[in-house]
């Protein structure tokens, strides 16, 4: 079973990149283990437990003090990531959404538009559920990819996203974005060492989801609103939604974004290539 | 449903905790969860009770103890409770609260024989 993830390890798969459609159910020996002090003092002397029993048949119940947070393995697996990402320079992206939102085209459309651009070179981690068909869209463009498969996982964790990486290699200085798996609940729980988590949102959505799954919306840096080409036939109030999100996080950035049509997608590159001159500067 | 994640990973600090300290059985769970926590109680109870059948930690007692939601406001400077994270300041009303607590799952302490 992999640390925090609640899918079995025959469950979480990922291609290898080099071998197309050879899926690995990898195994999770490496660094489970470490020695924790969970401060055992008195835990052997059995006067000491609820029922003060020392004679042998008695209860014999005692008090173990744990205090662990239950995601602090997932977050040193992400701080792990973090720091070989910082000492190679690359930015990496947490695109969070619901299915459906439009994840995939905006990230086949960002990577041929910033393809002209030699100077950032692009590398995909793609995370569903099942199929590998999201990497092979992305592959169509050029861009390495790879697909991690979670089974029955409605979330990517720092651990599975460290063995990607390590498969990836992702060169110095690039641009890695991870395509989580869709879901607006779980992945706001997991760190994976990303710089920043990117939600988008698309306006066929609520313009009060960021009320309903406030989590995500308070773990994300900047919010894409998507398919911004389809509001003259919806009843999408855009400044509400904006001011939804700002509620739950008064910091977020916000950029209207169209995928199909290109409209302010030159605002969102500029926003890459800034968090990418963040990323490269100081430590 | 990352409560399944969640519980998984509580039974495996149970276990290493047992190796550690050498108890065969687990009686009761001690877990605090924050108000911000993105964590449902019920949840975790189904969750829990489902992925610690057949181990030291079948039948324990979850007990659950809920620590709440905390904030810092910017513009009026008070520390405030908070249920949600869109929720204003209940001092002055803004939405420019910083959350300060509230937003982890501890396991806290158990209780074995």
């Amino acid at each position: 079973m992999c640390t925090v993830c609640g899918c079995g390890e025959g469950e979480v798969s990922m291609e290898s990149h080099t071998h197309g459609e050879h899926a690995h159910a990898h195994s999770h020996e490496h660094a489970h283990e470490h020695d924790h002090s969970h401060g055992h003092e008195g835990l052997h002397d059995y006067g000491q437990g609820p029922a003060h029993a020392h004679a042998p048949g008695l209860s014999q119940a005692r008090m173990v003090e744990i205090e662990e947070n239950i995601l602090g393995k997932n977050n040193e697996y992400a701080g792990a990531n973090r720091r070989w990402l910082r000492e190679h320079g690359v930015l990496a992206l947490n695109l969070v959404s619901s299915p459906g939102s439009g994840k995939t085209t905006l990230l086949t459309r960002t990577i041929s538009d910033l393809a002209a651009d030699a100077d950032l070179p692009v590398a995909v981690i793609e995370g569903d559920q099942q199929t590998a068909n999201d990497a092979e869209r992305i592959r169509a463009t050029g861009a390495t990819a790879l697909q991690i498969n979670t089974g029955k996982g409605c979330h990517l964790d720092g651990h599975m996203v460290g063995h990607a990486i390590e498969t990836l290699a992702p060169e110095d200085d690039s641009l890695l974005f991870v395509e989580n798996v869709g879901n607006l609940v779980c992945p706001a729980a997991f760190d994976l060492g990303e710089n920043h988590k990117v939600v988008i949102l698309s306006v066929t959505e609520g313009e009060d989801k960021p009320l309903k799954y406030p989590d995500m919306f308070a773990a994300a840096d900047l919010m894409l609103i998507n398919k911004i080409d389809l509001l003259p036939y919806l009843d999408f109030d855009l400044d509400a939604c904006i001011e939804n999100a700002r509620k739950v996080n008064p910091g977020i950035r916000v950029l209207s974004v169209s995928a199909t049509t290109g409209e302010g997608m030159g605002a969102w590159y500029e926003w890459i290539r800034a968090a990418r001159q963040f990323a490269r500067v100081g430590s | 449903m990352h409560e399944m994640a969640l519980s998984e990973s509580v039974l495996q600090s149970i276990e290493r905790s047992a190796r550690a300290d050498g108890f065969a059985r687990v009686l009761s769970v001690h877990l605090e969860i924050g108000a911000l926590a993105g964590v449902d109680a019920e949840a975790m109870r189904f969750s829990f009770d489902a992925v610690s059948r057949g181990t030291l930690a079948e039948d324990a007692r979850l007990e659950i103890s809920r620590v709440p939601g905390e904030a810092w406001c910017l513009p009026c400077g008070h520390t405030v409770q908070i249920a949600n994270r869109f929720d204003p300041c209940p001092e002055c009303g803004s939405h420019q609260l910083q959350v300060t607590g509230g937003q982890d799952m501890l396991l806290k302490s158990l209780e074995v024989a």
